[in-house]
């Protein structure tokens, strides 16, 4: 495996998630925990791919990674790990640090042992997540020391030096990402591997138990060690100041990815700057911003999403009594919005620097170009539940959702999306529509949301009495984010047995009276699952059990099965249209002369169109490998 | 822009799109050329729309700017002229001839345009080489080899700053042993469908 060369010096070209984790093994990383989330995802796979091409030749990787139930208990899991002296990292995304900050805020006060890195990787532009909130706040929110860095090869370093950090502060690092450094492969130099440090030890402190009289200590212990992270900042290496050509009064202040962005601009414009980077953005060094500011007359603030660094900049900026004028966001340079670009960023510069943007201004096509947006895959069992939900329910019904591929059903013409709000919300949003109005409720989660945050709403609906139907869409994986494992697989993150702890054992222990389990491949029987659902008066589960047909026929593949495709018998169809208008399945299209196909490449073999079908004319063709 | 080279490659989910601009990424590495491949990709496992940048050279910013790409290289036609901003007219355009329906057009919410229309529109903003890579690949063995058929033709097409021998060792060295001989005929088809041109 290339991640795992001890070739130091040798360039290879790594992804940014994966550079993340390279780096954890060069610091000689003990406790990897996760729950997945896209960006972030890759950094976790990675050190589940290395441990369990450990665990198949019955060796010891030298760390222990684990896919935790949620980003809470993974933060906690390895907080403990390094309470007890050892190296650990958390990885996540954004809004994964919402679920870990009532974890995360108390951690900073009570500090940590073995260095720790939380990774947050934030998503500017949504690209596949329901805000873009900028977690930079959360360093200034809880006083964590903050890296942030701007290429796959910064991300491995300051993954590895930042175990140092926290080390030397006591304090856990969050290492801020963001999708373009995530998902952007660039060359990375590699440095030794470590050693891990096995077992650690946990030395008894009365201070690790923040009761009110320890918490008022441990406050100013923090404030403290934040005084002490400035110092760090103020030498380290991952800020510095550039001179571009001769610098003629204009700085420019900037990090994280937008630094390659200005980069590529100045050398490209040829422009006289000088450029503040800063790598390491919280606590800001106060020294070096105040002596760049002195030395220049204008300011410009390159930084994706909130002001963060431009609100300190104007602070320090009337603590000098300097009159230096500062574009950025509240100037109307950049915006607070979407992640930025070349164009984006040389649009603001050729407003202050008077060139001509060398950008085109962007072309569209003339044609109307359908759009593809990402639909529920050929043979995805959650399209059988749904088409079922749609025969039972009445058409007021509310189906509030959940993050998971389900969340597709929200498309035409499904239509089973109607609220959403995080992890777990389908289940706590039904309760309260119960309450608040007299339409029947059907709300959808995957098994992984499930154990992630499903269960206390469920709690919550069988004290109260609620009159909901909640859905646990059971595909035995964490599909969306790259079918990793959770409590409810027989299989762990390191690819060792693992207890599978089966979703209805959890509803029947949390009391829930009415439950029903299905196959949504019998859609007949599905449909009059949901029916005494919705007839039971109050909560009540269904169990819509069929495993994620890529996992399946993967699978299938492994072994050497076929799977069958479908055909349509041209001469029994009728052109009812029912597969195509009301079953939707992307494998089913118009051929020619308005005939209705199965395009055999797409189809992943459910056979659910032959069911659905009231003319019979669909039918297993022959096996494809 | 001088010493950068910008590739945009496009297409649908599960066509290779990501894989081929990694492949063009670890050659570039071999050919000791600085270089970032950026991945956008959204929510579904499959049939979303997938595009990808890879800069090499002289470059910092890991996406290609607007009327930048020196080549678009798409596995589906009208993905090649959905991300159409990023060329300018010395852009040179290869698709694959072969159309993925989307869902939202078989059920009949939009409607997939005439498919002489999308060649006429993308020849007004490049250089358009059409190729019938679902064929090529299929004779060099499985459709699955189409995403190196493309890579094939992008090293015929004289845009990459390294020799075509550097993309086919790294192709070679990244696909499985018993799948060599088939990426290499897929690969070699690729690069005679833009040389015949």
């Amino acid at each position: 495996m290339e991640i795992l060369e001890d070739k130091p010096g040798k360039q290879i070209l790594l992804l940014g998630n994966e550079a993340i984790t390279r780096g954890a093994l060069e610091a000689g990383i003990d406790v990897a925990t996760t729950y997945p989330g896209t960006p972030s995802s890759e950094i976790a796979d990675t050190f589940s791919i290395i441990a369990k091409s450990f665990t198949k030749q019955n060796k010891d990787p030298g760390f222990y990674f684990e896919y935790s139930t949620n980003e809470k208990v993974a933060l906690e899991v390895a907080a403990a790990a390094s309470f007890s002296g050892l190296r650990a990292l958390t990885c996540m995304k954004h809004v994964g640090l919402n679920v870990a900050s009532d974890a995360f805020m108390t951690y900073l006060y009570v500090g940590c042992r073995g260095g720790h890195i939380i990774v947050s990787a934030d998503d500017p532009s949504c690209h596949s997540s329901q805000n873009e909130q900028d977690n930079r706040y959360f360093a200034l929110f809880g006083s964590a020391p903050m890296l942030e860095p701007s290429t796959p090869d910064e991300a491995k370093e300051m993954t590895r030096i930042g175990f140092d950090l926290s080390e030397e502060l006591k304090l856990p690092v969050l290492l801020r990402t963001t999708t373009r450094l995530n998902h952007v492969r660039g060359s990375i130099e590699l440095k030794k591997i470590q050693k891990s440090r096995g077992k650690g030890h946990f030395e008894k402190d009365t201070m690790l138990v923040p009761v009110p009289a320890i918490a008022r200590l441990q406050h100013p212990i923090l404030l403290k060690k934040m005084q002490q992270a400035e110092k760090i900042s103020e030498k380290s290496k991952f800020n510095k100041i550039i001179d571009i050509g001769k610098p003629d009064g204009y700085g420019i202040v900037t990090s994280g990815v937008s630094y390659n962005y200005v980069m590529e601009l100045v050398n490209d414009m040829n422009l006289n700057v000088k450029i503040l980077k800063l790598g390491m953005t919280h606590p800001i060094p106060s020294k070096m911003c105040k002596e760049f500011i002195k030395s220049c007359k204008n300011i410009i603030i390159v930084e994706e999403l909130e002001p963060i660094l431009e609100n300190q900049i104007k602070v320090m900026a009337y603590d000098i009594g300097s009159s230096v004028k500062i574009y950025g966001k509240s100037s109307g340079h950049f915006s607070r919005l979407y992640e930025y670009n070349l164009d984006i960023v040389a649009d603001a510069f050729s407003k202050i620097f008077k060139f001509k943007n060398p950008f085109t201004t962007p072309k569209e096509s003339k044609i109307k170009l359908p759009s593809r947006p990402p639909s529920l895959c050929p043979g995805c069992p959650h399209r059988a539940t749904y088409y079922a939900v749609k025969k039972a329910a009445p058409k007021t019904t509310i189906y509030p959702t959940d993050i998971g591929c389900y969340t597709l059903g929200k498309a035409p013409p499904y239509e089973t999306a109607d609220l959403l709000l995080c992890m777990g919300s389908n289940a706590g949003t039904a309760c309260g529509l119960a309450i608040a109005t007299d339409q029947k409720i059907i709300s959808f989660m995957g098994d992984s949301t499930f154990f992630h945050a499903g269960i206390p709403p469920i709690l919550d609906a069988v004290h109260h009495n609620h009159d909901v139907v909640i859905t646990v869409l059971d595909n035995r994986t964490t599909a969306m984010t790259g079918h990793q494992p959770h409590p409810g697989t027989d299989f762990d993150g390191m690819g060792r047995h693992a207890k599978r702890i089966l979703v209805e054992d959890v509803v029947k222990g949390c009391g829930v009276k009415h439950i029903e389990i299905v196959d949504p491949n019998k859609i007949k029987e599905t449909t009059e699952a949901f029916k005494r659902a919705l007839e039971f008066k109050g909560p009540s589960v269904v169990i819509s059990k069929s495993p994620c047909i890529l996992l399946e026929n993967r699978d299938k593949r492994r072994r050497g099965e076929q799977i069958s495709v479908y055909e349509i018998d041209q001469e029994k169809c009728q052109k009812c249209k029912i597969c195509i208008n009301h079953f939707a399945c992307p494998a089913i299209n118009y051929g020619e002369d308005e005939s209705i196909v199965i395009d055999e490449q797409q189809c992943n073999g459910c056979g659910n169109c032959a069911d659905i079908c009231p003319f019979d004319s669909i039918s297993p063709k022959e096996a494809k490998k | 822009m001088k010493d950068k080279t910008n590739i945009v490659i496009t297409g649908v989910g599960g066509q290779g799109v990501i894989t081929a601009a990694n492949i063009l990424g670890k050659a570039a590495l071999k050919a000791k050329i600085n270089v970032f491949v950026s991945e956008v990709h959204g929510m579904a496992q499959r049939g979303g729309s997938v595009n990808c940048s890879v800069r090499m050279g002289n470059v910092s910013g890991p996406l290609v700017a607007d009327g930048t790409a020196h080549a678009i290289l798409s596995t589906e036609p009208i993905e090649a002229l959905r991300y159409i901003k990023y060329s300018n007219k010395n852009t040179i355009i290869i698709t694959d001839i072969n159309s993925v329906i989307p869902f939202t057009v078989s059920v009949g919410m939009e409607e997939y345009p005439e498919i002489e229309s999308v060649f006429k529109e993308l020849t007004n903003y490049g250089k358009l080489f059409k190729i019938d890579a679902v064929k090529t690949a299929r004779d060099a063995g499985a459709i699955i080899t189409k995403n190196i058929v493309m890579l094939g033709a992008l090293a015929a097409a004289d845009v990459l700053p390294f020799k075509s021998e550097i993309l086919l060792e790294t192709i070679l060295e990244t696909v499985p042993s018993k799948f060599k001989d088939m990426n290499k005929k897929a690969f070699e088809g690729g690069f005679k469908t833009i040389k015949k041109h």
